[in-house]
């Protein structure tokens, strides 16, 4: 490999980094932020509004049955409007936080949903507001599910930004796509790829530790 | 300081309502322990879920300190309820709190500086005999430990009545009598009021005052603890009472009340004593002055709240005159008897 390629490759992982990080960023405190209405608004929960429950879920449901790459496609004129342009690496930022916000929303649902329901009676014996009620216990007491939650959102924004690569947003996906598939290189192709197996594995490593350290049992 | 008027809950609607609570009056005086009991399904959850309105009434109205609960908007009843302690059957402590951070939850809620928060941590694990365990996590204590930590919450905002729904359930007997013991202490240092649930008659006769026997939704009979172990008014607190007391005859003493001996045969006495003991001089004086030879077959003294109530099952066994006379004196002596049957003369 020559040493532009060399550099060529460094520069898409600080791209996939960029991608992965803000993405994931955005998309895990709206998704958190999200996934807490979804619980909170449940029937017989602390701030029950099933009508918009329904409506959440509505949204949640169809944000998550839309492929990533056809969502890239539908949200075009959007991000355009939004950043102005629809191709580069900022430009990929808006599907990729838009596709992890439903996502997120569901896995941080499940974790709440394993909190005890004596814990939210026991805070609202003690008069805890509801918003006391998610800040103080359900949160806290559901952390080890919330990183969870996060790894599962980051690895797969790995994968999901690599198909942008493909199309226009820089990063990885774009090294193997422009050089390892179009021009035919199989290194650059098995190193692109090794790259990524080490960030996923990485990832996961590093929310498997904090889960752990995250439960005091 | 706890007051239930005419409370009913009912579940669902229509064809499938479960009405769990029925029109239930009860009083607890300030500084006193009241235990509800009554066996799994009575309703006594939603009782006492319906005096802090976790569970609110479908009809009726809750006092506690003099303030109709059910009279008030959310935000007033979250500041009442910072005077009503609770306790559980499972604790529900916070599994990411340490001891110190789930005893200084309650006063987090409410604004307490942060100073005087760990002021009054540091008090309560003293009152709890925790302050070895301050910084352990849940996950590391025992059930004893986890209910003590779970009073020492309910207590952080210094309430004036603590209710607690089966708190001793989930524990051996040691321990359930060690958490009674730290209750009846608390009660008496502090003066606070508890209501309890339980299906354990032992928990009542070990801290309560007063006792409210609930079935099937309903109050079935409120007394003095003293009194219901003695003298229960009615059915079902008589079969509770037995069932506790255990005085009921033995397998090998049914067997023979069933053998018979109808026309001819020994009658078999249950005796209940109250306020007195079985004293041997009253076996004696019924022996001497009446001649009738009693076999005991089972007994139990047992003291409650400084009472004492006595139970004998004995064999009668003389000429009806006889009998007659004794019981007739036993009676005047306040001493019931019940003739559970007959059986054949040993000898
Ligand atoms: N949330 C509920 N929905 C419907 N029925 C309920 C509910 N909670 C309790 N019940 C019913 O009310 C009755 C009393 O229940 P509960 O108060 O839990 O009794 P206990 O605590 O004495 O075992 C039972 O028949 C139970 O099935
Ligand atoms: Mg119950």
């Amino acid at each position: 490999m020559s040493s532009a390629m060399i550099d060529r490759i460094l520069d898409a992982v600080i791209d996939t980094f960029y991608l992965v990080i803000c993405s994931g960023v955005i998309g895990i405190v709206l998704g958190i932020m999200m996934g807490v209405a979804l619980y909170v608004t449940r029937e017989n929960r602390i701030m029950a509004l099933p009508a918009l429950n329904r409506v959440i879920s509505l949204i949640v449901n169809v944000g998550r049955s839309v492929p990533f790459i056809i969502l890239m496609l539908a949200l075009a004129p959007f991000t355009r409007w939004l950043v102005g342009s629809y191709i580069g690496t900022t430009a990929a930022l808006v599907p990729l936080s838009i596709a992890a916000i439903p996502f997120v929303a569901r896995l941080v649902e499940g974790a709440l949903n394993e909190v005890p329901h004596g814990l939210i009676e026991a805070a609202e014996s003690m008069g805890a507001t509801p918003w006391q009620i998610i800040t103080r216990v359900l949160l806290p007491e559901a952390r080890g599910g919330l990183i969870t939650a996060a790894t599962i959102t980051i690895i797969a924004l790995i994968g999901y930004s690599a198909m942008a690569g493909a199309i226009g947003a820089g990063g990885l996906g774009a090294v193997a796509y422009n050089y390892g598939y179009s021009r035919y290189n199989p290194m650059v192709m098995l190193v692109t790829v090794l790259i990524m197996v080490v960030m996923v594995q990485g990832v996961q490593m590093l929310g498997d530790f904090l889960v752990h350290r995250s439960r005091h049992r | 300081m706890i007051r239930l008027e005419n409370v009913t809950r009912v579940y669902g609607q229509g064809a499938g309502a479960v009405t769990a609570l029925k029109d239930v009056n009860l009083e607890v005086a300030p500084g006193s322990i009241t235990g509800v009991i009554g066996v799994s399904g009575a309703g006594k959850s939603t009782l006492i879920r319906c005096v802090n309105l976790l569970e609110r009434p479908t009809r009726g109205r809750v006092f506690v300190a003099d303030q109709e609960l059910t009279a008030l908007n959310k935000e007033a009843l979250r500041k009442a309820r910072h005077g009503i302690g609770m306790i559980f059957q499972h604790f529900n402590l916070l599994e990411s709190r340490t001891v110190r951070g789930n005893i200084g939850l309650p006063l987090e809620l409410i604004g307490t500086p942060r100073r005087d928060i760990d002021q009054r941590i540091d008090e309560l694990l003293e009152l709890t005999g925790l302050a070895e365990r301050a910084n352990a996590y849940p996950a590391a204590l025992s059930g004893g430990q986890k209910q003590r930590v779970a009073i020492a919450r309910a207590l952080a905002s210094n309430p004036k009545a603590l209710l607690c729904d089966e708190a001793t359930s989930a524990l051996d007997p040691q321990t359930t009598s060690a958490i009674l013991t730290l209750l009846r202490d608390i009660n008496q240092r502090l003066g606070l009021t508890i209501l309890l649930i339980t299906h354990e008659m032992e928990v009542v006769r070990t801290i309560c005052d007063q006792v409210a026997l609930i079935s099937g939704g309903a109050l079935v009979e409120t007394a003095p603890v003293g009194d219901f172990f003695t003298r229960p008014a009615t059915e079902e607190g008589r079969l509770f009472l037995n069932d506790f007391l255990q005085l009921a005859p033995s397998n090998a003493l049914l067997q023979r009340l069933s053998d018979g001996g109808a026309g001819n045969g020994v009658p078999v006495v249950r005796l209940t004593f109250r306020g007195q003991s079985l004293s041997s001089e009253l076996m004696t004086h019924l022996e001497q002055r009446f001649g009738l030879r009693l076999h005991i077959l089972q007994a139990r003294v047992e003291n409650i709240q400084g009472r004492t109530l006595g139970l004998m099952i004995a064999e009668f066994d003389g000429d009806r005159d006889i009998i007659d006379d004794a019981m007739a004196h036993l009676h005047t002596l306040d001493v019931q008897t019940e003739v559970l049957g007959h059986v054949q003369r040993h000898d």
